[in-house]
């Protein structure tokens, strides 16, 4: 009776499982709502890359602010809610925030974390203060802006997403043109500029970039978790890779899973906002990756730390052996773990250390508790001793 | 001026100058985005204070609150030793993660309360004066009034006493830990101080606000200031500007008051941004202009120093030849040939310069370099 609930019980949860991808093919919402997260989180996976390498990760999150009087200021000079102009109106205002932050930084002595802030919060309260006034207006169809704020994933039409599949393609596309002079300002911006590059001018192409796929995204998942998409995927993809190139890809692919993935789950469920959903997935593929991504995951790195100590521990109760030996040239005896505890500085690992020998072949027990070197061992710490000499 | 708007422009002016005192050391020690991210995660310590306690008015939501900041820096202190991510990045990652979680939280389960994360965003001011704190059946002025000038005391009492302190550890962390002053305790004291001033604060004026008192008005006296203790009161003096001119701006436009104040803190800094006495932009560009006039002068006496005693004085010398010597541009080398003249350095008789005493002394001290 038991074993049948719980065999149901995994049937139901297969048939959830199998009725989300059916949803997903076939529900008009969830696939359209997908498609865009799954935009969204290439273009900022591989565009933020370039910014987290670039020390900007929290440009992101002043930009996005910064948008906001962008896209109230649209709205009140054209009366129009289609997303281009809106997008376009963040576009300018977050680029204009940029331009003023670098220029604060570059003509005083305020640092870039200020002039983040500085920028981030006073943007933002002055588009507060212009979408506060606009709803007062009295012909106040502005209804719809403040899904800005937050993001509302499930207002995406087909349309809106079209929108942002040309952008996205247009803006790797601009990206895979200048890649050879991006990589180059990235990683030496001295260099590029003795070379002749027009380094200014691809700096602010860069950062251009990086506010098409801010902008992209705000719809979505809105100003205040916009940052995460920029650094989130970029910080996972930098864990598995030293090359630029790949980093750039898997950025952009585990933004796009962390985007299907959330999308979905907060479609599972009610009362789940997409936004926070993607970010909260984006956050768990950075913490997988931070801790098992081969070469420097956390977990990897404290098992080749427990070897590396291993194989230090067993390297010196050899040497200990070996002094031992040369002690008694004529005769091939054994030796007490008591006296090569006595020699070691870490006593509890003697034991250890010596079983380790063993099944390497490089020592032997003659008697019970009479340890020595095998011929091997005796090569291997001659070949030691000449290393250190 | 009605009491309400009296009220509500205090509470405002306490906020400032509550938020401005830490604010202060978070530029300076370069910490300033620490209280974007503090600020957006007591959100979680809210929204789980609240569900233990079931009521919005418990004290434990500050302690709440207050301990998931501690928390958020924490957390960012332990990725960054990782070294797997930098330190922006660790920010980045940190903040957006918690702040998730607890609009989660509050749009599955909080749903009909009165906890929306509009209102923690961006407060509501305009409410403030409604909520009165009786005490024995009297009315002793709002409830906000005293949560935030608790908080105000409370940073007023820990940079008062642990000035030095601060001081040094912001300037030279190195040397205050060799004489055993604890930087990282200051540290984690200082990020407390963040949390409960942001927490206490944005109930009333919402995080941007609290953000933007606290980094605009600091970084702006920055560029007025060399002293700290200055730094200190001309940002509490900047931020008390900000919060009544922003009230008057929101009553003008009939919008948000913690946006118009945080548009005015903006405004403040963009005023001492150009205009500061040293550091300003205009400052900039004079002194860069004096710079530019005081390097022809000494151009022009060397130059004829050059050719005084040589045949070809006369063509040398003649202000109209100026330019193609010197290639400098007609009206630039009148305005130089002007300034030297008033300066007492050159003489002009029928177009031709002769250096007088004081000319001939600048050009003999310039060849001796």
């Amino acid at each position: 009776m038991f074993s049948s609930s719980i065999v149901r019980g995994q049937w139901s949860t297969l048939m959830d499982i199998s009725q989300l991808f059916y949803n997903l093919l076939f529900d008009y919402t969830l696939r359209t709502v997908a498609l865009g997260s799954a935009i969204l989180g290439i273009v900022s996976g591989a565009l933020g890359s370039f910014a987290v390498l670039r020390k900007q990760s929290l440009l992101g999150d002043a930009i996005s602010h910064a948008a906001l009087p962008g896209i109230v200021l649209a709205f009140l000079l054209t009366r129009s809610r289609e997303p281009v102009i809106l997008m376009l109106g963040a576009l300018i205002a977050g680029w204009l925030a940029t331009l003023f932050m670098l220029n604060v930084i570059r003509t005083t002595r305020i640092k870039d974390d200020s002039a983040l802030g500085l920028v981030l919060s006073v943007f933002f309260g002055f588009g507060l203060m212009l979408l506060t006034f606009t709803q007062r207006l009295p012909d106040a169809t502005q209804a719809g802006l403040d899904k800005f704020l937050f993001g509302q994933a499930a207002t995406l039409l087909q349309r809106d997403v079209v929108t942002m599949a040309i952008i996205g393609v247009l803006a790797i596309a601009l990206l895979m043109t200048f890649w050879k002079e991006f990589k180059l300002i990235t990683f030496d911006t001295e260099y590029a500029a003795s070379l002749g590059y027009p380094v200014r001018f691809l700096d602010v192409l860069l950062t251009t970039l990086l506010v098409v796929a801010i902008v992209l995204g705000l719809q979505t998942v809105g100003v205040v978790l916009m940052s995460a998409m920029i650094v989130a995927p970029a910080a996972a993809a930098r864990q598995w890779t030293d090359k630029l190139k790949n980093m750039v890809i898997l950025g952009g692919l585990f933004g796009a899973m962390a985007g299907v993935s959330g999308t979905l789950i907060s479609g599972s469920a009610e009362k789940i906002p997409t936004g926070p959903v993607i970010v909260l997935c984006m956050s768990a593929i950075v913490l997988f990756s931070m801790l098992f991504a081969t070469n420097r995951g956390l977990v990897w790195n404290w098992f080749r730390n427990l070897q590396n100590r291993r194989q230090l521990r067993a390297q010196a109760v050899l040497g200990d052996l070996n002094t031992l030996a040369m002690q008694h040239p004529n005769e091939a005896r054994g030796h007490s773990s008591a006296v090569l505890r006595a020699m070691s500085t870490n006593p509890e690992g003697v034991s250890l250390a010596l079983s380790q020998l063993k099944e390497q072949g490089l020592a032997q027990e003659l008697g019970k508790d009479a340890w020595a070197l095998t011929q091997a061992g005796l090569d291997e710490a001659g070949k030691t001793e000449e290393k250190e000499a | 001026m009605s009491s309400a708007q009296i009220e509500i422009q205090i509470i405002a002016s306490i906020v400032a100058v509550a938020c401005a005192l830490p604010g202060v050391f978070l530029v300076l020690r370069r910490m300033a985005m620490m209280s974007d991210a503090i600020s957006h995660t007591v959100l979680l310590g809210i929204v789980i204070a609240f569900f233990v306690t079931k009521s919005l008015n418990s004290p434990l939501l500050l302690v709440g609150a207050a301990l998931m900041g501690v928390i958020t820096v924490v957390l960012v202190e332990l990725l960054n030793r990782t070294q797997l991510v930098r330190e922006d990045a660790a920010i980045g990652l940190v903040f957006p993660a918690i702040f998730s979680v607890a609009v989660i939280l509050i749009s599955r389960f909080a749903g009909d309360v009165h906890l929306d994360t509009d209102a923690v965003l961006l407060g509501e001011l305009v409410f403030a004066p409604f909520n009165r704190l009786k005490l024995f059946g009297m009315d002793i002025g709002p409830e906000a009034l005293y949560t935030t000038g608790g908080i105000l005391l409370l940073n007023l009492i820990f940079v008062i006493i642990f000035y030095k302190e601060l001081k040094l550890a912001t300037f030279d962390p190195a040397l205050a830990a060799a004489l055993g002053f604890a930087p990282t305790v200051i540290h984690y004291a200082l990020m407390t101080l963040v949390s409960l001033t942001a927490v206490g604060s944005f109930d009333a004026v919402g995080s941007v606000l609290v953000v933007a008192f606290m980094i605009a008005p600091p970084a702006a006296a920055y560029l007025l200031t060399d002293r700290l203790s200055r730094m200190l009161i001309y940002s509490a003096l900047i931020g008390i500007f900000s919060a009544v001119s922003g009230y008057w701006l929101s009553y003008l436009l009939d919008a948000s008051i913690a946006g118009s104040m945080a548009t005015m803190t903006g405004a403040s800094f963009l005023i001492s941004y150009l205009f500061a006495p040293e550091r300003g932009l205009l400052a900039q560009a004079r002194r860069r202009q004096n710079q530019r006039i005081e390097f022809a002068l000494t151009m022009l006496t060397m130059h004829i120093a050059n050719h005084t005693a040589a045949q070809e004085a006369e063509i040398e010398n003649e202000v109209i030849h100026l330019n193609e010597h010197l290639k400098w541009t007609p009206q630039f080398a009148m305005e130089v040939v002007g300034t030297a003249e008033r300066a007492g350095l050159v003489t002009q008789r029928n177009g031709l310069l002769t250096l007088t005493e004081s000319g001939l002394q600048r050009a003999n001290q310039e060849f001796s370099n």
